[in-house]
């Protein structure tokens, strides 16, 4: 069975047949027809954005969709575990989509069903459709996946979306800075993980230089949740905001990336320079998880 | 006057030599003696090759080489002597496997295997120093964060 767990389960040659779909499916270059396909969103936690995109993506292709959105109400709460949940929604449907607080259900639930199970997110560990549609944003705007010059953000401790996208580029000889405060800094074993891969890195925390010589920056927000202590949030909150300023000397083909929500990481301002692209970027997010839907129903390679 | 430690031969089972001083115990949560089972564990005795040493012995029940993989992060080096009417009738060295199934709990609280019934699975990599990657929360461990 096919299914799209962790960017760790896939290679170049994977990771670019789903940028190549998606190019064609927004090119028009291939017709797509999910009419009779009905996936099911599995969300034990609040989403927006990723849930509303694959629902979008589905019913753009002709598909249905129905879904769980968090727990009230549901069998889940009367004590039925993951596995059970899964085993009768994958008797209903032809799909699952599945969110989950706790990290590895997504792999979990792929080992007792038997319909392609798609991760949308499992606790901290990953998010490959957001990676997807990060590189699917990076090879739009550079033409190319490879020898590019990363710059990371915000918090690289806590973030899901940075550790993935650090390991969905590693294919791809990048070069990466990593700007952060000492206390959200890059988690050792990613940071060995690429010392094994012979993938350069560098920690930092001037965020001006790195700017200029970026080709991809990715802002994360610094989320207040992970803070016990409201001061030491207040002490990290403000001290790294891309604003012109700090873009002065970029690159002309830099692009500024964010998983969004954001905050106040990127100045408002900088919406209107031609290096934003952060709503682009979500609507590409659309476009991804549609080549993600047909290749995983079986409806293109 | 030397006092030695006397621990009696055993007429069929197991010996585990070589554990290293104070791991005995660990060992021995792996292996799960089952009721009936008579076991001796001998703690922090003098040896030769390691500083102190540990040893463990099972009347009664013959570990197989898979069993014995189980030991192999907290005893890397150690010695298994199958024994019949008290003759060490087959000997096996420990070596570490590629894969732990079932054999550790994730110490990662959000981690799947421990909101289900789920058996766990380490991919080991083998190097310096070892790391395992639990195949669900994906996250890493040294070796001592498994069993301790």
């Amino acid at each position: 069975m096919n299914h799209l767990i962790s960017m760790r389960d896939l290679n170049e040659k994977q990771i670019m047949a789903y940028m190549h779909l998606a190019e064609k499916i927004e090119n028009g270059k291939v017709s797509i027809n999910l009419q009779g396909k009905l996936m099911a969103a599995l969300f034990y936690e609040p989403s927006t954005r990723t849930r509303m995109s694959f629902e979008t993506a589905m019913k753009r292709l002709s598909g249905e969709v129905i879904s769980m959105v968090g727990t009230a109400g549901t069998s889940v709460q009367k004590g039925e575990t993951l596995a059970d949940t899964a085993k009768i929604m994958a008797r209903y449907t032809d799909v699952i989509v599945i969110r989950h607080p706790n990290e590895g259900a997504a792999r979990w639930v792929s080992e007792v069903v038997d319909v392609p199970v798609i991760n949308a997110g499992d606790g901290s560990n990953q998010h490959p459709t957001q990676s997807l549609l990060d590189l699917y944003s990076i090879m739009k705007t550079q033409g190319t996946l490879r020898d590019l010059n990363i710059t990371l953000v915000g918090d690289l401790k806590y973030g899901r979306t940075v550790h993935s996208l650090v390991q969905a580029m590693s294919p791809f000889n990048p070069t990466f800075t990593f700007v952060s405060p000492p206390s959200l800094a890059m988690p050792d074993d990613i940071l060995r993980e690429l010392s094994d891969k012979n993938i350069s890195f560098a920690n930092t925390e001037d965020l001006n230089s790195s700017a200029s010589s970026a080709d991809i920056m990715y802002v994360t927000r610094i989320q207040r949740e992970r803070f016990p202590d409201p001061e030491e949030y207040d002490k990290v909150k403000n001290l790294f905001i891309v604003n012109n300023s700090v873009l002065e000397n970029a690159k002309d083909n830099l692009k500024v990336l964010h998983p969004l929500p954001r905050v106040n990481e990127i100045a408002v301002e900088v919406d209107s320079t031609p290096y934003a692209y952060y709503f682009e970027q979500a609507e590409n997010g659309v476009i991804i998880r549609q080549a993600i839907l047909a290749k995983h129903l079986g409806v293109a390679e | 006057m030397i006092k030695t430690l006397k621990v009696d031969a055993i007429k069929r089972g197991t010996v585990i030599d070589h554990i290293p001083g104070g791991m005995g115990l660990e060992v021995l949560a792996i292996l799960k003696p089952r009721p009936g089972e008579v076991v001796a564990l001998g703690m922090n005795l003098s040896s030769h090759v390691l500083a102190k040493k540990d040893i463990v012995k099972i009347e009664g029940r013959e570990l197989t080489q898979r069993e014995v993989s189980k030991i192999a992060l907290m005893a890397p080096n150690a010695n298994v002597n199958i024994v019949r009417d008290y003759d060490v009738i087959k000997k096996y060295t420990v070596s570490l496997p590629k894969v732990f199934s079932g054999v550790f709990k994730c110490p990662n609280p959000q981690c799947i295997t421990n909101a289900e019934v789920i058996k766990t699975v380490f991919t080991v990599f083998d190097g310096s120093p070892i790391r395992l990657q639990c195949t669900y929360c994906e996250r890493d461990y040294l070796s001592n964060e498994l069993y301790s």
